[in-house]
């Protein structure tokens, strides 16, 4: 678990002037699911299609299992696998023809069997246009790893599908990784990230902001959690009492809120509060900064963590 | 079966089952064919005498000029060259199969004129089937480089049918299956020999059909062969996997290179 298998150091890419990734470094262990994290034009892109041998480096050094992606391009065919954002399929092309076009192409027999596992048994002689958008993606994540290679690269695997079918994919996602491949996702899914990965890198303007463990990550920000609560006379809404470690309220619908630096002494100080009042508690929910919180602070603070 | 036959197997295929295409590579030729010898000859009696080389031209000219590089540009666009570079398709495959498939087609609406032309409009066949055969081939190899080159190069769809026509219209009006090139002025003369179709026309009617060449033939086979060779060596050295053709290796100018055994033409024949 605790072997890289992606080996990202001072990786450097430019296009003309402009600097997309400006020397990042990350390793990704073997077994795991990696995030890669960040807005539109952050680097994840650029970062993907070079470890995916289509773009040089213009510094630093790419290894995936030893394997540089600009100089091994055919060992590193067999090495990855990738579930493209957009289709790469011809619309006319059949589910059949095209597991049996890119298993030759990696010199592998066609796999049937996880054509069928993932529900398109019954779909082999439709044609790729014809299937649903949760089809399309798990047909394309089929051929991603047909040829079973140790990393799998997802770009937005989820994007546009509706609930099923993600979750579907998840699953899939997690079996890949019980079955030991790597795999290494970029996403714009907060939700998505922080349920599916062990570990997430977030990219701004080309450089990594933030890495870690979701949980390290959310735990590394201002840290505010909320606090949100309704009582039966609605006194803490009329009052607008003053609470130990408060550092902002609001209120949504019946629920005053507090966002609080220390979750005890805010929670003892609105119970002792309304108890005092003879004001009984209907509802009292305590929530953890997410992912998406974390990551709107970082995105909007230009980086600074 | 080996990947390239695969490749080979199913874009062949798809050549059938996309209506786009199939139009392009079926229907028009045939449909135009069907109007040129119902009308034409109508018209002007002795344009039944080169109506299986006009005809034969004119679908090679329709399936690789204005099907194929738009087949090229669509993959491109979907990001489908992307997904093969990925997946370890050659470059080389990429270009050849769709040229291929393409002239595969082009044989069997070919081989639907030949057959029919004699028996619907008293068309003479071929007096040398082997010339035909060679001619036929080279003029394939040369619209096919033409198309697959205007397919990599090309930056749209919308710049691709402009480039197309570039080609394909002064090859209907000046290469000589409309209007005999002896009949066109000298300098029109020199330009139709900038067009691949010219040399097709020229080496069928002077090699295949026996009704004589306006220059010498072998030459115009020689053109067509080394224009293919010189169009696909380009085609290969200009090409680009990325959905926006921006990761090539030389400016897309270099293209008018292809046209250097055309030229060559006008001052050797």
């Amino acid at each position: 678990m605790l072997e890289p298998i992606i080996d990202v150091k001072d990786f450097r890419k430019t296009y003309g002037e402009f600097i997309a990734v400006d020397g990042i470094s990350f390793a990704v262990n073997s077994g795991e699911i990696f995030g890669l994290l960040g807005p539109n034009g952050a680097g994840k892109t650029s970062t993907l299609e070079s470890l995916e041998g289509l773009r040089a480096p213009n510094g630093g050094e790419l290894r995936i299992a030893g394997i540089d992606p600009t100089q091994e391009a055919r060992k590193l065919r067999n090495t990855i696998g990738v579930q493209l954002q957009v289709s790469g399929l011809h619309e006319n092309i059949t589910v059949s023809e095209a597991m049996e076009f890119f298993c030759a192409y990696h010199g592998v027999p066609a796999n049937y069997e996880l054509l069928d596992r993932l529900g398109l048994g019954e779909k082999r002689k439709t044609q790729y246009h014809q299937l649903s958008t949760g089809q399309q993606r798990r047909l394309s994540l089929a051929l991603a790893i047909a040829h079973e290679p140790p990393v799998l690269i997802m770009d937005e695997p989820t994007a546009g599908l509706d609930v099923a079918t993600r979750v579907e994919l998840h699953a899939i996602m997690r079996e890949q990784q019980a079955k030991g491949t790597t795999v290494m996702m970029a996403t714009h899914d907060m939700a998505e990230a922080e349920e599916m990965a062990d570990r997430i890198a977030i990219l701004l303007n080309g450089k990594i902001v933030s890495a870690g463990t979701p949980m390290e990550i959310t735990a590394t920000g201002a840290g505010l959690t909320k606090v949100s609560v309704r009582t039966q006379e609605s006194s803490l809404l009329a009052d607008g009492a003053d609470f130990p470690a408060v550092t902002s309220t609001t209120s949504k619908e019946a629920y005053q809120i507090y966002f609080s630096t220390d979750i005890g002494a805010t929670v003892a100080a609105v119970i002792e509060y309304a108890e005092a009042r003879n004001d009984p508690l209907i509802d009292l929910r305590v929530e953890r900064p997410s992912l998406e919180d974390r990551f709107l602070e970082i995105t909007t603070n230009g980086g600074s963590v | 079966m080996t990947a390239f036959a695969h490749h080979l197997s199913f874009e062949f295929r798809l050549g059938i089952r996309n209506r786009q295409l199939l139009f392009l590579t079926y229907l028009f030729p045939l449909v135009f064919y069907l109007f040129m010898g119902f009308l034409m000859i109508e018209i002007n009696p002795p344009f039944g005498d080169v109506l299986i080389p006009a005809m034969i031209i004119f679908t090679l000219l329709a399936t690789t000029l204005l099907g194929l590089p738009e087949l090229l540009v669509g993959a491109r666009e979907l990001g489908i060259f992307r997904s093969y570079k990925i997946n370890g398709v050659p470059s080389g495959s990429i270009l050849a199969v769709p040229a291929l498939t393409t002239m595969m087609h082009t044989a069997v609406v070919s081989l639907i004129i030949i057959v029919t032309a004699p028996l619907l409009f008293d068309a003479p066949m071929p007096s040398n089937w082997v010339n035909f055969v060679v001619v036929f081939v080279a003029m394939a190899f040369a619209a096919a480089g033409l198309g697959v080159l205007i397919g990599v190069v090309s930056p749209s769809s919308r710049t691709t049918m402009f480039l197309s026509q570039m080609v394909f219209i002064p090859s209907i009006l000046l290469a000589g299956f409309m209007i005999p090139l002896s009949q066109l002025p000298e300098a029109f003369r020199s330009v139709a020999k900038l067009l691949p179709a010219t040399h097709g026309v020229n080496a069928l009617n002077g090699l295949a059909m026996g009704t004589g060449a306006e220059f010498d033939p072998w030459g115009s086979v020689a053109v067509l062969l080394v224009g293919g060779l010189l169009s696909f060596v380009l085609a290969s050295y200009l090409f680009s996997w990325d959905s926006r053709n921006s990761t090539r290796r030389g400016h897309p100018v270099l293209a008018v290179l292809a046209l250097v055994p055309y030229l060559a033409a006008i001052f050797l024949f």
